[in-house]
């Protein structure tokens, strides 16, 4: 509900200082019949910002893009797009533009055509539209491709086009809802770090919907990871993964080992813990919630960040010996599967040296869990 | 190619030879210099010009092309409307009014053709319009055209990307300029295709027009049909053939106007 007051009170112009943001969402819900797609779903992206709706399928990441869009209507609550209240402002009144996930190219006009399609419903004097046009065909590369019917193209050059037709309008903010998913491997790596470079140049706000947390990593600002209707949590991407607040994001966002625990002493910034790997040792962070002997929590450490020893030092805290039961070879990595006298844990090791290097399975090695590699969660 | 199944081979050419064998059979005569008789006398075009000169004929041929045209036209117009109205909007019912489009399709031809004759001969003796002639004609034949152009049309529209539309109005374009700009250039071949086939249909029918034509509404298919009553002759060969050339000419269009604007 305090949402709701401070966008009411950041539309007062006299209250105004920072620049308004490019969209506010306050409290905004969409039920499907008995499904919730999106449960008060609060926003604010600024001016500028590339921006990650991040989640599983069926989280509601593109429900609350089409809600931006205008394609479609949130049950309750605020939003603002450039400061200005978005309700009642139909789709083809709103500043944005979006790059559809199925590319929607009309299928009966050339390139050219499909370009100018909006800069046409704006009534754009014919000679700006053409040298509009022009320019952003020659920012994207598609200047040889003017005529072709859309059926002529590949995914690529769909992709393309597509982003072409909806930034041709300068649009205050950009929605793209999953526009690589169609493509290979190595044209989505390469199309992101060109969108990434084509958004630092324009400087028009994205807001880019994706279910795939390596391209949200490579390319957001921030990013929000959405569960269930919900923002689960919002930030920059290093934030999200060296310090996940909840177990669902820890395991979303790349891979974690997750380790129930008991509260057994607490002894200023550090917490001591009863696990199934024997008693350890970590580091609270600054914003804790309070802890006392004999709570249950939760634990997660990324399993790059567990560290694999071959020698026995009992000095060492957060140590316990382990079999390697199972690895997989990556390449730049060797992924173990370890197995403690509690359980399995994941380690995974960069793999530094040249030649043939790291340890064979069946072998007996430490483990060590460092005090400041374990992360408490909420849940 | 591999070797296919001699079995296959055979009797798909059995099927092909039993289905065209009468239309073969047909064209083939027609050039047939013999006048009577199953035996070969040479080439000739002489039926076809005999035809030219038959008035009969020829008036008979304006009417199919005047009654096919007039249907068409209004078929098109109202079973486009009909079979956008049944894709866009669900109302109550919706099952039931889409399920009873297909019922004309099934319904015996004869059924319909007496159904239409009791319909005129009731509203005559209402209204005194309706005299059996060539409106009676186009209104029973736009009755069973429109469920095949409605089809067509929405199964067209079915099978278009509803972000098409949405990419649209996102790009600034209102209700009307969405439909004029993006929805109708996409439906025009299937509202093509629909007209191509109610035309044939029009053309080929003989059920209906034989019940509801009056004097002087003879067309093509009523006209072999008393002419073959007196026995089979030449130029109704010929006849035949150029209507079977018809056909296949709007056949072949409805094929390339689906394939050439392939979406």
């Amino acid at each position: 509900m305090h949402l709701t007051a401070e966008l009411k009170r950041k539309a007062d112009p006299v209250a105004t200082s920072a620049p308004t943001p490019a969209i506010e969402m306050a409290e905004i819900s969409r039920r499907f019949g008995d499904v919730t797609a999106l449960a008060q779903v609060s926003l604010s992206v600024r001016r500028g910002e590339f921006f990650s709706l991040l989640g599983p399928s069926g989280c509601g990441k593109t429900t609350l893009l089409r809600i931006i869009a205008g394609l479609d209507i949130p049950d309750e609550g605020i939003l603002r797009i450039a400061g200005q209240d978005a309700a009642g402002l139909p789709a083809h009144k709103r500043p944005v533009n979006t790059v559809f996930q199925s590319y929607a190219l009309f299928p009966h006009l050339n390139v050219r055509e499909n370009l100018e399609f909006g800069l046409r419903m704006k009534k754009t004097p014919p000679a700006e539209r053409a040298r509009r046009v022009s320019e952003i065909m020659e920012l994207v590369e598609i200047s040889e491709l003017s005529s072709r019917r859309p059926s002529q193209l590949s995914g690529g050059q769909m992709q393309r086009v597509a982003l072409a037709r909806a930034i041709v309008n300068q649009p205050q903010v950009l929605l793209l809802d999953e526009p690589l998913g169609a493509l290979d491997l190595k044209l989505r790596k390469q199309l992101q770090l060109e969108l990434h470079a084509l958004q630092q140049r324009l400087g028009t706000t994205f807001i880019y919907v994706t279910h795939d947390q390596e391209e949200a990593l490579v390319m957001s600002d921030r990013i929000a990871v959405m569960n269930a209707g919900r923002i689960e949590q919002l930030g920059a991407g290093c934030d999200l993964y060296e310090r996940p607040r909840t177990r669902f994001i820890a395991q979303f966002l790349g891979s974690c080992n997750i380790l129930e625990a008991a509260v057994q002493g607490r002894t200023g910034g550090r917490l001591e813990v009863r696990t199934k790997f024997g008693n350890l040792e970590m580091d609270l962070g600054p914003s804790a919630r309070p802890l006392s002997p004999g709570d249950a929590c939760t634990l997660a450490v990324r399993p790059e960040k567990v560290a694999l020893r071959v020698d026995r030092n009992p000095h060492n805290a957060n140590c316990f010996p382990a079999r390697v039961a199972e690895l997989i070879y990556t390449g730049s990595e060797t992924q173990y599967h370890l197995e403690a006298a509690g359980g399995m844990l994941k380690a995974w090791v960069l793999n530094t040296r040249v030649g043939h290097q790291g340890l064979h399975a069946g072998e007996e090695i430490q483990v060590q869990l460092r005090s400041d590699a374990l992360i408490l969660l909420d849940d | 190619m591999h070797a296919r199944s001699k079995t296959l081979t055979t009797s798909a050419a059995v099927i092909y030879a039993f289905l065209y064998a009468p239309i073969a059979i047909v064209v083939v005569f027609s050039f047939n210099a013999a006048r009577h008789g199953a035996g070969w006398q040479g080439f000739t075009l002489h039926w076809y010009r005999t035809l030219l000169a038959n008035e009969q004929a020829l008036s008979a041929a304006r009417n199919s092309l005047l009654l096919a045209i007039c249907s068409t036209v209004i078929a098109t117009v109202l079973g486009t409307m009909l079979g956008f109205g049944l894709n866009r909007y669900r109302f109550r019912g919706h099952r039931f009014v889409s399920r009873i489009l297909y019922l004309p399709v099934f319904i015996p031809d004869i059924v319909m053709a007496v159904s239409l004759l009791l319909l005129y001969s009731l509203l005559r003796q209402w209204s005194g319009l309706f005299q059996l002639g060539m409106t009676t004609m186009v209104l029973g034949h736009v009755t069973f055209q429109i469920p095949f152009v409605a089809i067509i049309v929405r199964a067209r529209l079915a099978g278009l990307n509803p972000a098409l539309e949405e990419a649209a109005h996102d790009l600034g374009a209102n209700g009307w300029q969405t439909f004029w700009r993006v929805t109708f250039p996409l439906m025009i071949p299937g509202v093509l295709a629909g007209a191509m086939l109610a035309f044939t249909l029009s053309l080929d029918d003989f059920v209906v027009s034989f019940f509801t034509s009056g004097p002087g509404s003879t067309t093509l298919p009523i006209l072999i049909y008393s002419s073959v009553k007196r026995g089979i002759t030449p130029d109704i060969n010929a006849l035949s053939t150029l209507m079977i050339a018809a056909s296949a000419l709007a056949a072949v269009t409805v094929t390339l106007l689906q394939r050439n604007r392939k979406v």
